[in-house]
């Protein structure tokens, strides 16, 4: 079917949340590591900054990525009506 | 049960696991209770074995389907939180649960890069992967690639990676349902294996995916109350604070101060380590003497007598234990080993060269466990042996230590970044999300999966965190008169996971006289928080839910791949469901018979490759998967050239560099491990699906329209995909 330019502008709603939220992830790991012989100076409550991302930081921001996407997306399918018929 | 809405089943579920949940919880409190009356923990190995396998089986049998949407996808109806519980059960194996946090407390920092690559994957799931599978709806991941590029090429190359991948993975996990279960009961190893996959078969044959996912939410719930209890009780122990998260931070600056304390000779406890690493240094030397000798007797033609000098010696220490008082049975066994496998020049000297390695080992000071990618110590050598040294000498060797750094951190990198993009292209994995009702449903039902994931990854490094205070404190400094009961418990059953000997002699314990091993630290965490066997026994059987979870969705992947893609879309697509589902049951029995028997036979470097299956899937699957939702242009040629250079690539790189097949480092790129070869692969299968899709003309109108369809959860005049 032909899409409409409210099919297009869906998507490219899409695309640039996916772009944001890969780069949030894309920093808390690579960025993190890359620089963690110097993050580790800073302690807070007793973990060195580094660490304290990779053991725990880090995963409780893949969470709320992940739960934000599917929130928003979830909002966008109804916004733009591409979303599926109601099961609940 | 198909009668009721969506709603209506999702109510009923909770209801139903709530009831499992409470039923677990009270059989641990009866199983307790009759320990104190005193049943013996043999028996309480037994039972808990018994009753969880029993558990799975009924949950199987319930299950049991002969229709093709719900052998393959549990009908499509698995709502979001099920889902994610039975993701997190599929995905966390044996490694995760028993390994892990052993493999933080003996690398500290540098073992993080699992826990961050082993979530972070979910994120590339979540935002290239899960929603668009789900739309496309049908069976299997070469499915999707097999509609999308067209042709049996690219399904045929999505089915040989998937297998290879999830083989390699079967087989690791059926290993550790033999070790457990060994550990758990008492029996051989290899009827372990074959105990255990009954285990597996009983709920994956009868009711393919359907009842793999009902056994995988079971799972989930005992092996997360398993891994949680003996952490919490610990961390109230040691810190008052029974949420160890939390409480770790404070036990962790403790434990760097001990490290310092341990490492610095002027103090009481430092001086004894530095003087057992003395004579590691010595035992060293004394190791690399002889192996010059054998080198030197090697070429000059004489090396025979000297293999006669070692072996005469061997069996005067056979002559020895046997003429003990009481013999004990297994250390003559594992002389007669020693004597056996010292075949000639070439195997004494593999073991003298072990034997220098081992010692170097104990030379080595305490590693402090929250620094990232520590140097070589280069720069503490030259100043401990001599301190006048130039300025530019000491310059040269911190130049050294940088170096060494940066190649750990690259590898950290690399590792993180193959572990992540290989989560999400793992097909035990991905198919997990063809079974929620909805787009909607499965963009959830990540988040879900990854919090019930992180629920045990996040307390992995506290365990490690809490295990290490233990040892350092209560451990190190105390009196080999009168060791902790797990101590001596555990050196008795296995040596490779605690070795103590009093090496100077002073009837103290040092740190450097302990050897031990990853895999002891969950297993003996109940007995160090002085819990009961009881919660020992628990922790086994969640160690055994982690591995027959991910064994059971990982059969089901190869056993769907060859029945569906292979069989129904590419030799008979007119066979009837009756014939499809025979055909599937039959295969998954055989796969799992294979897996069982590869893993009876104890092959080394397990662990390799499974590091090795991520970094396989993720050049063989990411680059086509995600290009074929997110670049329209992407066509035929493209995926087949990206799937098959990416693999190659990989491939080659593990063929050239790891010793198991070979290789030697010397042929590494950038100084990158074997383990982390997919950082090369994944961007030769970007380049090769983009080369490929440029070279020839673009797809057509209807699969362009394929991937509109795939992009939007609902479009008006909607084509059709999903298979039923």
């Amino acid at each position: 079917m032909q899409l409409s330019e409210r099919h297009h502008e869906y998507w490219r709603k899409n695309l640039r949340l996916t772009a944001v939220l890969l780069a949030i992830w894309f920093v808390v790991t690579f960025v993190v590591i890359y620089f963690a012989r110097e993050l580790n100076e800073i302690v807070i409550f007793g973990f060195p900054f580094a660490f304290y991302m990779g053991a725990q930081g880090a995963l409780i921001i893949y969470v709320l990525v992940i739960w934000f996407y599917a929130h928003r997306m979830n909002q966008l399918d109804k916004e733009f009506g591409v979303h599926e018929g109601d099961e609940e | 049960m198909s009668a009721l809405t969506q709603s209506q089943f999702f109510s009923q579920l909770k209801k139903y696991y709530s009831f499992y949940t409470g039923g677990f919880i009270a059989f641990v409190i009866v199983l307790a209770f009759l320990e104190q009356m005193g049943l013996e923990p043999k028996y309480i190995g037994y039972i808990f074995l018994a009753a969880t396998i029993a558990l799975y089986a009924g949950i199987g049998i319930m299950s049991k389907t002969a229709d093709v949407s719900e052998y393959y996808v549990a009908g499509r109806r698995v709502p979001a939180l099920f889902n994610g519980m039975a993701t997190g059960a599929d995905w966390m194996s044996a490694a995760s649960f028993i390994g892990m946090a052993g493999t933080l407390y003996l690398t500290g920092y540098d073992g993080l890069a699992f826990i961050m690559g082993w979530t972070g994957g979910y994120v590339l799931v979540a935002l290239f992967l899960a929603p668009y599978l789900r739309k496309f709806g049908q069976f299997t991941i070469p499915d999707f690639l097999g509609s999308r590029y067209g042709g049996n090429l690219p399904r045929t190359i999505g089915v040989i990676s998937a297998i290879i991948c999830s083989f390699v993975y079967v087989v690791a996990q059926i290993y550790g349902v033999g070790i457990i279960t060994a550990r758990l009961t008492g029996l051989e190893f290899q009827i372990g294996v074959f105990v255990g996959l009954a285990g597996i078969l009983v709920c994956s044959f009868l009711g393919g995916m359907r009842a793999v996912t009902w056994t995988q939410v079971a799972q989930y719930i005992i092996l997360i109350i398993a891994y949680m209890t003996p952490v919490v009780w610990l961390s109230l122990n040691h810190t008052g604070n029974p949420i160890p998260q939390i409480a770790y931070g404070q036990v962790l600056q403790e434990v760097t101060a001990k490290e310092k304390e341990l490492n610095d000779p002027a103090t009481t406890l430092g001086a004894a380590e530095a003087a057992v690493r003395a004579i590691y240094k010595e035992k060293q030397l004394a190791a690399e003497d002889k192996v010059k000798a054998l080198e030197a007797a090697i070429a000059a033609g004489t090396a025979d007598t000297m293999v006669g000098e070692a072996r005469a010696a061997l069996d005067a220490e056979l002559a020895e234990l046997n003429a003990a008082p009481v013999p004990d049975a297994k250390k003559i066994e594992a002389k007669k080993k020693e004597i056996a496998e010292l075949t000639g020049p070439d195997a004494l000297l593999a073991k003298l060269k072990k034997a220098v390695d081992a010692a170097k080992k104990g030379t080595a000071p305490v590693a402090a466990h929250a620094e990232p990618f520590s140097g070589k110590g280069a720069e503490a050598k030259l100043l401990k042996g001599n301190p006048n040294a130039t300025e530019a000498e000491v310059a040269a060797a911190r130049a050294e230590d940088e170096a060494a750094s940066d190649v750990k951190r690259r590898n950290f990198i690399a590792l993180v970044l193959c572990l992540m993009v290989g989560t999400a292209s793992l097909p035990h994995i991905l198919m997990r999300y063809y079974t929620t009702p909805s787009v909607r449903e499965a963009r959830k039902s990540v988040f879900w999966s990854l919090f019930f994931i992180f629920l045990l990854y996040f307390t992995a490094p506290a365990l490690a965190v809490l295990v290490k205070f233990e040892v350092y404190n209560n451990l190190v400094g105390s009196s080999f008169a009168s060791l902790p009961a797990w101590v001596a418990n555990w050196a008795a059953v296995d040596p490779t996971l605690m070795k103590i000997t009093d090496l100077n002699k002073d009837g103290l314990v040092q740190l450097a006289e302990m050897t031990i091993g990853g895999d002891l630290i969950v297993l003996a965490t109940p007995e160090i928080a002085g819990l009961p066997y009881v919660v020992s026994g628990m922790v086994a059987a969640g160690g055994l839910a982690a591995a027959l979870s991910t064994a059971d969705g990982l059969l089901l992947t190869i056993a769907n791949a060859l029945s569906h893609d292979v069989y129904y879309k590419m030799i008979d697509p007119k066979a009837s469901t009756v014939r499809r589902l025979a055909i599937s049951k039959g295969l998954l029995l055989v796969v799992a018979l294979l897996a069982a028997y590869t893993a009876s036979l104890k092959p080394g470097d397990i662990l390799f490759l499974v590091g090795a299956a991520f970094s396989l899937a993720a050049s063989a699957f990411f680059p086509a998967l995600v290009l074929g939702v997110f670049w329209k242009r992407a066509n035929y040629l493209g995926a087949v050239v990206g799937m098959i250079a990416g693999l190659a690539v990989c491939m080659y790189y593990m063929y050239t560099t790891y010793d198991f097949f070979g290789g030697v480092a010397a042929n590494e790129w950038f100084a990158i491990k074997p383990i982390a070869a997919g950082v090369f692969g994944m961007p030769a299968g970007f380049i090769g699906v983009i080369i490929g899709s440029l070279l020839s003309k673009a797809p057509s109108k209807e699969i362009q329209e394929l991937v509109d369809h795939v992009r939007y959860p609902s479009l008006e005049a909607d084509i059709k995909t999903q298979a039923t």
